[in-house]
């Protein structure tokens, strides 16, 4: 019993120690992101790598939920003769939900895993040593160009996942099914509020997501173990803990946005 | 150069060094030697601030390492640099890049001055040629020849070299020791070179410490060690299999190990 004890003591000092070092990982990386006034070509570079490089999963993935959305929103509408409201249906759910929520997911797999393996193995293979060595602060060289990316490209691609889904919910509905193209968007146009929804959900929501999806790719990286077995957990924690941290956050910020609390 | 008194290190129960005294002259190849695990790269961490000793003075250049702060520390390794065992040249960036790195990150000179100084910085390691390549297209003495150049950069006055000769073929080997020792005359540097190449480091070296067991267990001139009386640098310095350092790992008794039950 008190072996078991132990151990449960243990894990959770540990746990309480990883969280403590990566509040002091977070304020480093702020500490760190006014070097980037100096040297924004290295912010310019990171954008590229996961904002340009995540757009194709993202557009993709956009006009397949819209196009979903329109199909599932037509189908339950069709029978209260409520077709005219499948723009509102359409965009409402991207807005506040499925835009940042899905974006921030799709990042996590495309881009916060790549983060973490790229920052794992520059550690694994001591090139964040040899950085230190150089008097080369890797959080201000390496870390903070990555995190400010990130929490930039994030809402952006958040914004064009959103315009994307309206847009395969508008094929689906107004091409294909027949829904009136006025009706569509004059309703849609008339519901969507750019505070409520808007502020709230795509920006608000993807700004928090994102800023939690890069803390935590570049965490995990920065505290992977330095051998490939370490590496690999740390990527897969990486997508783990992003998709429940997101989720459970996604919750909280809809409760409060959105809920009667 | 650089003096350690008292030297005392753990990992959690596990000790490292205990109470050890070294002396690295300046403009001299000094060598440190030991056995693989004796915590050698430890001590190179040591003398550059990137662990702190548990007890113990570390002053390299009349400063104490150790009591330095972050930015302090930064500015104290402008002066110096360590060759990595790997290289550990960035992989995104190809062979000039890696080697202007470092006066990239430090310095604001012209495009053209750089490029003229990553170009001498290349051709004393012999890799002018190879300025385009990327690390992945390196061999591994190659690698280690660019971090070689890429360390000179902004002309340090020591450099640290971890196992500098380890996995390379004869000819890398060669090339590397002669270039460690060329380079420290030439440039005017002092080189501390931790190895278990004894034969190519006892070449070099001007100074050689002998470490096993977290202590000094010798040191003197290469051709005094050659010489010694101690059986335990008679079996290191001529790679003995038999002597006092045992080939195997501590463990319980053979036989009873065999025989006792598997969940033992």
């Amino acid at each position: 019993m008190s072996a078991i004890l132990a151990r449960l003591g243990r894990a959770v000092l540990e746990q309480l120690t990883r969280t403590g070092r990566a509040a002091l990982f977070f304020l480093s990386l702020l500490g760190a992101l006014s070097f980037m006034i100096r040297r924004p070509g290295l912010l310019v570079k990171q954008l590229y790598a996961v904002g340009v490089l995540s757009l194709p999963i993202i557009l993709v993935s956009g006009l397949f939920v819209g196009m979903v959305l329109g199909l599932q929103g037509y189908a339950n509408l069709v029978d209260f003769g409520a077709t005219s409201s499948l723009g509102t249906v359409v965009a409402l759910s991207l807005i506040r939900e499925l835009g940042p929520v899905l974006t921030a997911l799709l990042y996590a797999g495309r881009a916060g895993s790549a983060l973490t393996a790229e920052i794992g193995l520059m550690k694994a293979t001591e090139q964040l040593a040899s950085m230190r060595m150089m008097a080369v602060d890797p959080f201000q060289r390496v870390l903070a160009p990555r995190f400010l990316a990130g929490c930039i490209a994030v809402p952006l691609l958040a914004g064009i996942f959103t315009a994307i889904g309206i847009l395969g919910g508008y094929l689906v509905a107004v091409e294909q099914l027949g829904v009136d193209d006025g009706a569509f968007w004059s309703q849609m146009q008339a519901k969507v509020q750019l505070f409520a929804d808007v502020i709230n959900g795509v920006v608000i929501k993807s700004v928090v997501f994102g800023l939690v999806a890069n803390w935590i790719a570049l965490f995990e990286g920065y505290e992977a173990q330095p051998t490939s077995e370490g590496v690999s957990l740390a990527t897969t924690r990486t997508v783990v803990y992003t998709a429940l941290a997101v989720l459970g956050l996604d919750f909280v910020l809809t409760a409060l946005m959105f809920g009667a609390w | 150069m650089a003096t350690v008194r008292g030297l005392t290190f753990r990992r959690g129960d596990r000790v490292i060094f205990q109470d050890v005294d070294l002396d690295i002259p300046r403009g001299q190849v000094t060598a440190i030697m030991g056995p693989s695990g004796t915590g050698k790269t430890t001590l190179l961490r040591l003398l550059s601030g990137q662990v702190r000793p548990d007890a113990g003075r570390i002053e390299v250049d009349g400063i104490c390492v150790h009591e330095l702060n972050w930015r302090e520390l930064y500015q104290f390794r402008k002066r110096m640099a360590m060759l990595f065992q790997s290289g550990a040249l960035f992989t995104d960036l190809n062979v000039f890049d890696n080697v202007a790195f470092p006066l990239r990150e430090h310095t604001r000179l012209p495009d053209r001055l750089l490029r003229t100084l990553v170009l001498m910085k290349l051709e004393a390691v012999g890799l002018r040629g190879a300025r385009d390549l990327m690390p992945a297209e390196l061999s591994g003495g190659m690698a280690r020849r660019v971090a070689l150049a890429r360390a000179i950069a902004l002309d340090p006055a020591l450099i640290l070299y971890d196992e500098p000769f380890a996995g390379q073929d004869p000819i890398s080997m060669g090339v590397l020791v002669k270039l460690i020792r060329t380079l420290n005359d030439a440039l005017g540097l002092t080189s501390i070179i931790v190895s278990h190449d004894v034969k190519e480091t006892a070449a070099i070296a001007d100074y050689l410490y002998l470490i096993s067991d977290g202590r000094i267990v010798e040191h003197g001139t290469p051709g005094a060690l050659d010489r010694s009386h101690s059986p335990w640098v008679d079996q290191f310095m001529h790679a003995r299999p038999d002597g006092p350092m045992s080939f195997h790992y501590p463990a319980p008794p053979y036989a009873a190990d065999l025989l006792a039950s598997p969940s033992a």
